[in-house]
């Protein structure tokens, strides 16, 4: 591991960033190769990687790199990358308050509290795990539940053991790795049970990590109850009807000692709360504009603290972008303004950035709320013309959808805003149905058919 | 060796008992079954110092309402802990309730409680714009506050301590005697004899008693379900939002708690088991159908934590302080609402009633009242976190970020007495915040294994078998090893 703590800090920065991720490293280094000649990195952990430390699994960075990494292996290029452009990392520090001047308050192990300014600061503070509570799951208060993040570290970082049989709430990604970790580390997995009728994390992890090692998915099932006074000792699971109410005469019982939650990440966003940025209540992140910069002049966001990815890949992309703006603004004349508003339309859940411009291209993120085959993806005027349509196989709300958007395709439009809808296609192709794109048809078990 | 006074039970009577004693030229042992003092039904009390005009006139709990919340203030500035005048409303939704306001006004111009006053409509609206508009009229008082109930369990334990008092925790009582020398007390590890036993056994009050062979009383264990709500909502309602209460309960409050968050709760549920600590669906409906009618702008999406505490009512609901049958054996029992306001002066009374029977308290001339002030980073100013961080490199590091407690706090705790993952939580408030201690429980374990020089698999929640993390399993052992794995 190369690590390296700044003796003293800067009185200014061109550029801080919040967060030593893999959003934080990537704008860092992005910010410094657009002009930025002083970037720091602040970090809390004792080395910078973000949560990338503990995915010991492969499966990153196969857009960014062309290789298949693991978690660590991903983060130590970035943090190389920073090193060897002249990046400070301050590691083990935390960023106690960003006010309005750009005066970045941080505390240091090596000097207390300190004050820097920044030309342009990038948010980069990643997310947190939804909790019980979040999830509002009655019943008593033992030790043995989890966040799957958590449980996670613990594995991975501490080589120990959450607990000896866990059942698994929640199927989204860090829930489905953890569930095959747990059956390599012998510990025994009853099932993942997932309130949705469908999957909450992507397809390959379903496949790779459920099916392969024949742990059971539990689709339209929840938790309903935790028992156990000290330690966990069982839970009450039942299926859920299309309203997503628990129905208790269909309950069962799953003797575990260990109940892992995985049922969504949020923006981490105490910093750009008390900076008053402009939250998008739909992303629980701050609205962004084409360059990630955020409703205050030189404040910047990117990765899961402005939505939450499917893929660490798509972070650097959106850090990229968000830490060579951040360097432009602290350096040079910072970029036109946006003059084009993105709206959510139907079954759209959230698009990011929240605006672009005419004049340049972009890679503009968005979520379905439903899955849907056959459909396309529609940027509608406010007139109601539509302006442009793309044809999707499927969408999938564990997917992110990516639109590249070029200057050309919105020629003919002049500004204001445009909605982006997600709609079946009227006539679907012959070729659709043929390739099965998400899984639908994940096997959904119950007591009293198979063992 | 014979102590003067054994106490039963390390809840916040039981631990202002030790205090109070503390005092005298005595030998006091405090035995708490748990693994730390407070964590019984102390733990999950609302934190609320009552007004003092709530508990009916006549009775032992009106009586001790008043005069315990007088004692607070004292004992949050010698101690150092918090205490928050924040003040209540009662308010009436309904013409009929109206006659209960009158009522609580009665019972506040006979104790002759200052300030306490009818507020109209208008009034409550102007100081509380949060409130349903169907909110006709309040009662207003100044004297009610908000505390943290755990903390003043520690603070009265560790200043009793400090004043040589002893403590012992995982020590319940098996077995009680009465003999020439004293009442000889039985716990797992020893036997203990002291002249006088006082039961403060709470919600086990009457099983203790039955140990002495005095029960006269039964305890009728009520559980309450609380809720606790995101800091988004810091600052929605300043006072405690009582409705008008029922003869049973006092209802469903909002609680502008002392860290800030806002509480709701708790529900009233007669339940055969004591240990019985659970939170159900239905009680999260009553409470949000509840709360919602007070102020329509608080919904369950805000909900951070849950939990569920059981109340040690007494027949007739009233306390049941004071000497028994048996010589030398003392209750403090029946304690329910409004007990933690009326603690200290539970306490004192207690005192009283051990002088009468013949124990001569002496004052001690090396008495500490006063505790060194405890560091909490978060409540300092910029200015003050600036200067603690620069003297103190101990204080750099935040552990816990959604409530920003640092490492010297954590190992400050640890010091203090804390044993377990709880215990950190409740002193340092690391693992309370919105995150529920997804980033810092690895953080807090790792801090607490090195303190206490025990591997991470030997740290619990709240003690025995509530462990936390186990061993990688040995693929190489045999299956009658495995089995015998925790």
């Amino acid at each position: 591991m190369i690590t390296a703590q700044p003796r003293h800090l800067r009185r200014r920065y061109d550029v801080v960033v919040v967060g030593g991720g893999p959003a934080g490293l990537e704008a860092a280094v992005a910010a410094q190769n657009a002009g930025a000649a002083q970037v720091l990195v602040v970090d809390r952990e004792p080395e910078a990687g973000g949560i990338l430390q503990q995915c010991i699994h492969t499966g990153f960075g196969l857009h960014r790199f062309g290789a298949e990494l693991t978690g660590p292996e991903y983060a130590q290029r970035l943090v190389a990358q920073a090193l060897v452009q002249g990046v400070d990392i301050v590691a083990d520090a935390c960023v106690l308050d960003v006010d309005e001047q750009r005066r970045v308050k941080l505390m240091t192990t090596a000097s207390g509290i300190a004050t820097v300014d920044a030309g342009a600061v990038v948010l980069a503070m990643g997310a947190r795990e939804r909790t019980r509570a979040a999830a509002r799951i009655p019943g008593t208060r033992p030790a043995g539940i989890f966040t799957a993040g958590l449980a996670q570290r613990l594995v991975n970082l501490y080589g120990l053991m959450p607990g000896r049989r866990a059942a698994i709430l929640g199927s989204g990604d860090i829930g489905l790795i953890m569930a095959r970790r747990l059956v390599l580390e012998g510990v025994e997995v009853a099932g993942v049970f997932e309130l949705m009728p469908h999957a909450n994390g992507l397809n390959r992890n379903i496949v790779q990590c459920l099916h392969d090692f024949a742990i059971p998915l539990y689709l339209s099932t929840t938790v309903v109850e935790i028992h156990g006074r000290e330690r966990l000792e069982k839970v009450t699971v039942a299926p859920v009807d299309s309203t997503l109410q628990p129905q208790l005469a269909q309950a069962w019982e799953v003797p575990c000692d260990t109940l892992l939650l995985s049922i969504g990440l949020i923006p981490e966003n105490e910093l750009s709360e008390q900076l008053r940025l402009r939250i998008d209540p739909a992303t629980r992140g701050p609205v962004v504009a084409s360059t990630m910069e955020c409703s205050r002049d030189g404040v910047f966001a990117c990765g899961n603290v402005v939505h939450i990815h499917d893929l660490v890949d798509f972070v650097s992309a959106e850090a990229m972008l968000a830490g060579t703006c951040a360097g432009r603004f602290a350096t040079a004349a910072p970029a036109p303004a946006d003059n084009v508003r993105l709206l959510s339309g139907e079954n759209v859940r959230y698009c990011v950035p929240h605006t672009i411009s005419t004049e340049r291209e972009h890679t503009v993120y968005l979520r379905t709320l439903r899955p849907l085959e056959s459909c396309e993806l529609r940027l509608v005027e406010a007139e109601g013309n539509v302006l442009y349509t793309k044809r999707l196989r499927y969408v999938f709300p564990a997917e992110m959808v990516t639109l590249k958007l070029r200057p050309a395709i919105l020629q003919k439009f002049h500004g204001g805003t445009l909605r982006v809808d997600l709609v079946p296609r009227a006539f679907p192709e012959q070729g659709d149905a043929a390739e099965p794109s998400f899984p639908l048809s994940a096997p959904d078990k119950r007591p009293g058919g198979e063992p | 060796m014979r102590y003067d006074v054994l106490i039963i039970g390390g809840g916040i009577v039981g631990c202002a008992l030790a205090r109070e004693l503390s005092r005298y030229r005595l030998r006091v042992v405090l035995c708490e079954q748990e693994a730390e003092v407070g964590f019984g039904t102390s733990k999950a009390n609302s934190g609320i110092l009552h007004g003092g005009h709530h508990a009916s006139l006549g009775t032992l709990k009106g009586e001790l309402e008043w005069a315990g919340n007088q004692l607070w203030d004292v004992l949050a500035v010698e101690l150092g802990f918090g205490v928050r005048r924040v003040g209540e409303l009662t308010v009436a939704q309904q013409a009929e309730q109206l006659s209960v306001l009158d009522t609580l006004l009665h019972h506040a111009r006979v104790r002759q409680i200052p300030g306490v006053e009818r507020w109209s409509a208008a009034q409550v609206q102007a100081a509380e714009p949060a409130l349903a508009s169907t909110v006709l009229a309040a009662l207003y008082a100044p004297t009610t506050g908000v505390v943290n109930p755990y903390e003043a369990c520690y603070a009265l334990a560790a200043n009793a301590v400090r004043n040589g008092v002893e403590l012992r925790t995982l020590a319940p009582v098996q077995q009680l005697d009465l003999q020439e020398e004293g009442w000889v007390v039985t716990l797992p590890q020893a036997r203990l004899v002291s002249r006088f036993v006082v039961n403060a056994a709470g919600l086990w009050a009457d099983r203790v008693a039955e140990l002495a062979g005095v029960r006269t009383f039964s305890i009728h264990p009520r559980k309450g379900e609380e809720y606790l709500l995101d800091k988004r909502l810091q600052g929605l309602v300043r006072h405690v939002i009582f409705p008008c209460p029922s003869p049973l309960s006092k209802g469903i409050l909002i609680i502008p708690t002392y860290d800030g968050t806002l509480m709701v709760g708790p529900t009233a549920e007669a339940v055969e088991d004591r240990a019985d600590l659970s939170t159900s669906a239905a009680g999260a409906r009553s409470v949000f159908a509840a709360v919602r009618q007070l102020v329509p702008g608080i919904s369950e999406k805000d909900l951070i934590a849950q939990f569920a505490g059981v109340r040690a009512p007494a027949d007739g609901e009233d306390f049941v302080i004071g000497p028994t049958a048996r010589r030398g054996f003392l209750n403090a029992a029946g304690i329910q609402s409004p007990g933690l306001t009326a603690a200290p002066a539970i306490a004192r009374l207690l005192a009283d009633l051990l002088c009468e029977e013949g124990l001569a308290l002496v004052p001690r001339q090396e008495f500490v009242a006063v505790e060194p002030p405890r560091i909490r980073f978060a409540a300092l100013s910029p200015v003050e976190q600036v200067e603690l961080t620069r003297q103190n490199p101990r204080y750099r590091r935040i552990v816990c970020r959604c409530e920003q407690v640092t490492e010297g706090e954590v190992l400050d705790a640890v010091e203090q007495g804390a044993t377990t993952l709880d215990g950190i939580k409740f002193r340092t408030r690391a693992g309370m915040g919105r995150c529920q201690g997804g980033f810092c429980t690895a953080r807090c374990l790792e801090l607490l294994a090195r303190a206490r020089q025990l591997p991470l698999t030997a740290l619990t929640k709240r003690g025995p078998g509530s462990w936390l993390v186990c061993d990688r399993p040995d693929p190489t052992a045999s299956d009658f090893e495995k089995a015998g794995r925790p």
